[in-house]
């Protein structure tokens, strides 16, 4: 498990190595979907890491896996060093403090049966100072003091992934993983969340990592990107070479098909669309994965 | 859609408030044999006439509403009691333990729950007590099975994969998250299967396989009633009636139960 094999990725890691390492990651669901097929990477701590790729691509599982809420087919993922892949739940006390995710769905991500209190507090378990804690991060997202004792059907979506992400800071965790956390948000309430996640990133020295299929979005937010496309990740590298100068076609089309300034400077509206179609997928045959 | 929850709440009403009063009043002694007043149409002492023995019908009929409500209460009860736990292990549980809870509950449920009681009764002696136990075991399968798909739904959500990565274990996930949130289905279901549970019981009692005399039973009464039904359909007809009552009573609650769970649920979520 200390032997693993040298990464392409190239090494922008502020201070000491990476906090969350992935090695020939391959995941295989029951009826031979391969969702995840032999991806790489390394998350430097303090960093702000972008996984970037449509519905499909595979980034769910590996937020999954990344998080050690499901088990690869085959591969290593490491947390500081220590595998977390091959663990029993007893034994990852120490990632799910220090691990922690905000989800999609501002709807699903939160049970409509708990008061918010109960939800911000779930992953404290027993502490005799729960209120006090509650109160401190209701206050860090920006919600009143008194939403505590309200269920979350009162909220709005906004509101909601502000509950999800107090819910994520109450351990105060080391690594914050957002999955596709604002995707479901319409524009103004999506820039709110972003500048609240980039203040927390700031104020509580947080890696992020940063799971979105908005390549404009993950360019605001991140400081070096990893794009997926069919369980692989076709092109790693900060974030501005990424997009300046994309080396992968299917970056292009990203990048092209992404409703930013950027993107209709670089194509007009209208042939946007029939150059991403015309650059199509390079290759369609799904190459083997490596061997782990 | 309201209606449903209106009506079969006020039939499960007015049985529940009869059964209620019968415990510290009835017209008349519901036992009290008197050869003098029998088969008696209904009169102003005998509101609904009187049967072979005398016996004062209405009277019975109070009584009788107990019964129904004594042995679909523990019958449900017992069936939520095992069958709940059981579908939540069999969704949140290993693969293995899953299947076998399913296929037991397949067995179960392919095994006529008439002839399971039938079978206690002629082990253990017909009562109202082996009645219930056999409708119970019978009906455990029907709250296994929901609370599985109430469970496999919830843990698809992801506040439950939250909770994982809270470092919540198996057994908080299943009673934070996953009772009460399928608390409404199973609410539901009771009160689906205490319809089934009563017309369940008046099929014993009318075999002679359930409530033993001289308890007062809708089934026995029934039963009692059949040589006399081209005397005096009445002795049927009272109470059959209040059998269709108070079954189609807890239909009509479940159903409007549903209605009330489901949007306020899609509201929620």
């Amino acid at each position: 498990m200390t032997s693993t094999p040298d990464s392409a990725a190239p090494d922008a890691a502020p201070g000491s190595g990476p906090i969350v390492s992935v090695r020939d990651l391959e995941r295989t669901y029951r009826g031979g979907v391969h969702a995840l097929r032999g991806v790489s990477l390394d998350v430097p701590r303090g960093g702000r890491f972008g996984i970037v790729g449509e519905s499909g691509s595979g980034k769910s599982t590996l937020v999954r896996l990344l998080a050690a809420l499901d088990r690869p087919t085959a591969g290593t993922v490491t947390f500081e060093g220590q595998r977390i892949d091959d663990r029993r739940e007893s034994d990852l006390g120490f990632l799910r403090r220090r691990l922690q995710i905000v989800f999609q769905d501002p709807m699903g991500s939160l049970d409509p049966r708990m008061r918010v209190r109960d939800i911000i507090s779930e992953p404290l378990g027993r502490t005799r100072d729960r209120d006090e804690r509650v109160a401190e991060l209701l206050d860090a997202v920006g919600l009143p003091s008194d939403a505590g004792a309200q269920y979350p059907h009162r909220f709005s979506g906004g509101q909601r992934q502000r509950i999800s992400i107090a819910r994520a800071l109450a351990p105060r965790p080391d690594v914050l993983i957002a999955d596709e956390a604002v995707s479901a948000l319409d524009v103004l309430v999506r820039k709110q969340i972003l500048d609240l996640l980039t203040r927390l990133v700031d104020e509580y020295a947080l890696t992020l990592v940063f799971v979105s299929h908005d390549l404009g979005v993950v360019r605001k937010m991140c400081d070096e990107v990893a794009v997926m496309r069919r369980g692989e990740v076709v092109e790693h590298g900060p974030v501005d070479e990424v997009y300046d100068a994309p080396r992968h076609d299917y970056t292009r089309e990203l990048i092209a098909a992404a409703p930013t300034l950027h993107g209709a400077l670089r194509a007009p509206a209208g042939s946007a669309t029939s150059e991403a179609s015309a650059a199509g997928p390079e290759s369609s045959e799904p190459e083997p994965p490596p061997e782990g | 859609m309201r209606g449903n929850l209106v009506v079969g709440g006020a039939l499960v009403g007015l049985v529940v408030v009869t059964a209620l009063v019968s415990l510290l009043w009835t017209p008349l002694d519901p036992q009290a044999v008197d050869a003098s007043v029998r088969l008696l149409g209904p009169t102003s002492q005998h509101l609904l006439g009187t049967d072979k023995f005398g016996r004062d019908v209405f009277s019975q009929l109070m009584v009788g509403a107990q019964t129904t409500l004594y042995v679909g209460i523990v019958a449900v009860g017992l069936a939520a009691v095992a069958g709940v736990p059981l579908g939540v292990l069999a969704a949140m549980g290993p693969r293995w333990l899953g299947e076998l809870v399913m296929r037991t509950s397949d067995l179960v449920l392919a095994f006529p729950a008439l002839l399971l009681a039938i079978m206690l009764a002629a082990v253990y002696g017909a009562s109202t007590l082996t009645a219930m136990i056999a409708i119970g075991v019978a009906t455990v399968p029907a709250f296994a099975r929901v609370a599985r798909a109430g469970a496999l739904q919830v843990l698809s959500r992801e506040y439950t994969l939250a909770a994982r990565a809270g470092g919540r274990s198996r057994w908080w996930i299943a009673w934070r998250h996953v009772l009460p949130n399928i608390s409404g289905m199973v609410v539901v279901q009771s009160s689906v299967s205490f319809a089934m549970a009563v017309l369940a019981e008046a099929a014993l009692s009318f075999l002679g396989f359930g409530t033993a005399p001289p308890t007062p039973s809708w089934g026995r009464m029934l039963q009692e009633s059949q040589e006399l039904l081209a005397v005096d359909a009445r002795l049927a007809l009272v109470p059959g009636l209040a059998i269709a009552a108070v079954v189609l009573g807890f239909n009509l609650l479940g159903d409007g139960l549903r209605d009330h769970f489901d949007p306020r649920l899609e509201a929620r979520r």
